[in-house]
């Protein structure tokens, strides 16, 4: 009852220990290692990483083990403890032409310098539950092949040494990159800030627009031109030596989405681009952030904006899903005393509302033997 | 009211132009309106006269020209040099905009009364009571039955939305009132009521008003005066029974002969 | 696959859990929000560990100003020991070490949701509110950019529309709680989800007081004795519930009260939503008329130690 609500600080102990109960399961099999989580749930450790924007398999893998699998609670984890770092600086921007190329298929060219190459992926696989999988059975080695030095230069370069595509707009030197989780967003929004939201946005809310937009809500007519996959340095600029340094290799999937446009009065037609890029190998995603962010370059395209996917002020502001969990989330916290001002409304209100209806009744009796007195004159009908 | 300043144009437009992209909207309007006038813009569609319209109510920037409106303490003002806050202001007291389509001008989902009084509550009035009266006021002047001050326009018939419309622009009692196609889309009878109260207040209150409309017929029963459009320019102007009954232009001869005269 | 290494990092916090240079960030806000009464000060609010739309906009606003000698209240529905209001200040007890205490009157900070605490705050208090949805004018607009354009031109008609359908359609002002309020005859103000009984202890409060919406991301506060005026017409007068019986506990009028079940016939108290208040009167020797009903037996205790329930699942 009553109490149960004024859950004191004992209650609360008690259920975070009976949790923790819950999560480690069975005592009698072993416990999960953050090695298996990171090592065999890999897309989940990726999809974690970049909505939680910190590269950190470890890290991630503790947070979905905390989390007990809920990858939006792991992201969140995630979150709360990348605030806490100290920051040093912004990395160099990676260079995903230079990438060291796992997976690269585009959908616009049968064939193209570097070739398709197919990699890992769940891509063409019958999706039938595999048993032998559930027994743990034998694996056949991968065939490997001879590294060959052959550059992959990515499909939008390929296209706009014709003019065909729009150029990727280089902002100006001096031009300062938004940083969306120093600064308090505010609209209307740049493509910088854009991207960033998009980068951390909530996987599933991504997919959605970008899914309505194929259906109508605001067409854009997409190809995948590119989605690439593999590993690409992350470097530093390093005041003191003058250069930058390399700090790393992470794993990005990148997609660049190839899209119809009918040109302008300033602009000859030619294609448009929607980018996606992304943490580990999280494809889905990536295509669908690359088909938002087209989308949302509506205004700057001269389209007109009629859907939810074009909107950058619903997009930005409901794609996070951290600060959306946590606002769904919070009506379980008490409301009673709002509730309290309510009930009280409802029942003066209800109370004023029985009364009308008695002296309605009470004036209706009167008003027999007077003859019907019909309906007031309505216009509606006009 | 404004007699003793009527010497004067209550809003001038000089070489108004606008362009979307290379493209014409309008190009060199120029004219004058004076107080308790109506000045009608005629044209087929494609002519201009809606971008012109939203030129000179501010709700479109023009790529050259000036529009300048003498404010109520009689100064000219170029309104493009207005800061927002005052271009606002005057646009929800001093003017009124009467949009063809009427959900683009009322607030659909709440009441009709609250739409008619909204006006009133931004400017500062504070007494629920007499914002209702006002209301009803209005309602009862536009022919709306009292007892639908609570409906919103949702339950309302087009005719009825036109209405609420202009009594809920009408109630600051504005000097300047532009209309979009007020009349279209409507039926012929319901056209003609509409018409017809319209004329009524506009002569009651004094209105000067901007009329863009396709239908001469319209023209002729409200405006005095009218300005003929075609590619963004205008071929004709004149007195509205002169340019009606003795159409100079070819364009305008043809469109004067491609309707029933009234 | 990159070798999986978690190392220690355990009590490395900051105090009061924010780093200094966010700590600064937050008080420009604070300041700029003080000199701008009802301003809504957009701040770049960080990822707390707790989630969104549970306080942690009144959290990073308490971390920013709390000091070492601070002695901190924490309340949820008036309450010290609701739910959120015990895991709050033991976030604060945690990462901060400052004294806490449920008595309103030691306390120079006190954060609160949905109540503020019936005794009369002093100079040396601050009040920090957990702000939900920090725009007034967000159910009447949706977009950011049309109310920051509507502040900024002091427009505010449409809310005025919104209190004229209340009262054509209910007769009265059906808004209970968030209750729009005008502050410094300027700025239209959402005083979070206080329920409006509470809205006249906000015009001319001693105290200081802030307001934080971490998801939303704005500061905006209310400098010591600054006019409030809750918006309503001249006929429709502004009006505060009025609670027909005092508290059961400690008889207590002109409080707001929290309404208890007592049973499922039908049985009903009414008890005091400020637990401290309460207390207080009761340790006083003030009783109410339910105080000796064996149904009621639960409140009266000393509420800290009133979680007879183990909490389930």
């Amino acid at each position: 009852m009553y109490v149960a609500v004024k859950g004191g600080e004992k209650a609360i102990r008690n259920a975070h220990r009976l949790m923790a109960t819950k999560r480690r399961g069975d005592r009698s099999v072993p416990g999960l290692t953050l090695e298996q989580i990171a090592g065999q749930l890999a897309i989940a450790v990726a999809r974690v990483m970049g909505e939680g924007s910190l590269y950190d398999e470890g890290l991630a893998a503790l947070a979905i083990k905390q989390a007990r699998g809920d990858l939006i609670e792991a992201v969140f984890l995630l979150r709360a403890y990348r605030t806490t770092l100290p920051r040093f600086g912004y990395s160099e921007p990676v260079d995903t032409g230079a990438m060291l190329v796992e997976r690269r298929i585009s959908a616009t060219f049968k064939d193209l310098p570097g070739g398709q190459l197919l990699g890992p992926t769940f891509d063409y696989t019958h999706r039938l539950l595999d048993f032998k999988l559930a027994a743990d059975g034998e694996l056949d080695a991968p065939l490997t092949a001879e590294v060959t030095e052959t550059a992959m230069p990515r499909v939008t370069d390929l296209l706009s040494g014709e003019g065909l595509i729009e150029e990727d707009v280089q902002p100006e030197e001096t031009a300062a990159v938004g940083d969306l989780t120093r600064e308090p967003l505010s609209f209307p929004a740049g493509r910088d800030l854009r991207l960033q939201n998009l980068a951390r946005g909530d996987e599933g809310f991504l997919l959605a627009l970008a899914y309505s937009t194929q259906r109508g809500y605001g067409r854009t007519h997409p190809f995948a031109g590119e989605i690439r996959y593999g590993a690409v340095e992350v470097e530093f600029f390093a005041e003191e030596l003058g250069f930058a340094v390399p700090l790393g290799r992470i794993n990005v999937t990148e997609c660049q989405m190839v899209n119809q446009f009918k040109g302008s009065a300033k602009v000859p037609p030619q294609f448009t681009r929607g980018y996606g890029l992304v943490f580990g190998q999280v494809e889905r995603k990536a295509m669908s952030m690359a088909m938002v962010d087209r989308s949302l370059r509506c205004e700057e395209l001269g389209e007109e904006r009629t859907a939810p996917a074009q909107d950058e002020e619903f997009v930005m502001s409901h794609s996070d899903n951290v600060q959306a969990t946590g606002f769904v989330e919070h009506l379980k916290l008490p409301h009673y005393v709002d509730f309290q001002a309510e009930l009280d409304l409802v029942r003066r209100m209800r109370g004023e509302w029985f009364d009308r209806q008695a002296a309605d009744q009470a004036a209706a009796s009167e008003a027999i033997g007077s003859g019907p007195t019909g309906t007031s004159e309505k216009e509606a009908a006009e | 009211m404004t007699d003793f300043l009527s010497e004067e144009p209550l809003l001038r437009a000089s070489g108004v132009t606008r362009f979307y992209g290379d493209r014409i909207g309008c190009r060199d309007v120029s004219f004058e309106l004076w107080p308790g006038e109506v000045l009608a813009i005629v044209g087929e569609s494609g002519s201009g006269k809606t971008t012109l319209l939203n030129c000179l109510a501010t709700r479109l920037a023009p790529t050259a020209g000036a529009i300048e409106y003498r404010m109520r303490d009689g100064a000219m003002r170029d309104l493009f040099q207005l800061t927002e806050a005052e271009r606002r202001f005057l646009m929800r007291t001093d003017w009124g905009f009467v949009h063809q389509n009427a959900a683009d001008g009322l607030r659909m989902t709440v009441s009709a009364g609250a739409n008619v009084g909204e006006r009133l509550m931004a400017v500062g009035n504070r007494h629920y009571g007499n914002i209702r009266g006002t209301a009803l006021d209005w309602l009862e002047r536009v022919e709306i039955d009292g007892t639908r001050i609570d409906d919103d326009p949702r339950a309302f018939s087009g005719g009825m939305r036109q209405r609420l419309q202009i009594a809920r622009n009408l109630v600051t009692g504005p000097r300047l009132v532009f209309m979009d196609e007020p009349t279209g889309g409507l039926d012929v009878s319901v056209q003609a009521r509409l018409l017809d109260l319209l004329r009524g207040l506009v002569a009651d209150l004094g209105l000067s008003v901007v009329i863009v409309t396709h239908d001469l017929a319209v023209a002729r029963l409200l405006s005095h005066r009218m300005i003929v459009m075609r590619n963004g320019e205008v071929i004709e102007t004149g007195l509205t029974d002169q340019v009606l009954d003795d159409p100079q232009a070819p364009y305008t001869q043809l469109l004067v002969s491609s309707i029933l005269q009234v | 696959m990159t070798a999986v290494a978690i190392t220690e990092t355990e009590g490395e916090y900051n105090f009061a859990y924010l780093d200094e240079q966010t700590k600064r960030m937050i008080r420009r806000a604070i300041l700029k929000g003080i000199a701008i009464p009802g301003y809504q000060v957009p701040f770049a609010a960080r990822e707390m560990p707790m989630p969104y739309g549970w306080g942690t906009g009144g959290v990073q606003v308490t971390a920013a100003v709390l000091g070492r000698e601070d002695t901190l209240k924490v309340i949820d529905q008036g309450s010290d020991d609701t739910t959120n209001a015990v895991a709050i200040r033991g976030f604060f007890e945690k990462t901060a070490q400052v004294k806490t205490t449920s008595a309103t009157k030691d306390a120079t900070i006190i954060q609160t949701r949905h109540r503020i605490p019936e005794k009369e705050l002093t100079e040396d208090q601050i009040l920090v509110f957990q702000v939900p949805i920090p725009e007034p004018l967000r159910f009447l607009e949706p977009r950011e950019t049309e109310t920051r354009k509507m502040h900024a031109l002091e427009e505010y008609g449409l809310m005025h529309v919104k209190l004229y359908e209340d009262i054509a359609h209910h007769g009265r002002i059906a808004t209970t709680y968030a209750y729009p309020v005008k502050v410094a005859d300027r700025y239209v103000m959402d005083p979070s989800p206080t329920p409006k009984f509470d809205n006249p202890k906000i015009d001319n409060m001693k105290a200081l007081q802030l307001y934080g919406a971490g998801r939303e991301k704005r500061i905006y506060a209310i400098p010591p004795y600054t006019k409030v005026k809750s918006l309503d017409f001249d006929d429709h007068p502004f009006e505060v519930q009025k609670f027909d019986k005092p508290c059961g506990l400690c008889g207590a009028r002109h409080v707001y009260l929290d309404e208890v079940v007592l049973d499922d016939q039908g049985g009903r108290m009414f008890v005091c939503s400020d637990s401290d208040y309460c207390e207080e009167r009761r340790a006083e020797g003030h009783v109410g008329d339910m105080a000796a009903n064996p149904a009621a037996s639960h409140l009266a205790g000393k509420s800290s130690g009133a979680a007879k329930t183990e909490a389930g699942e």
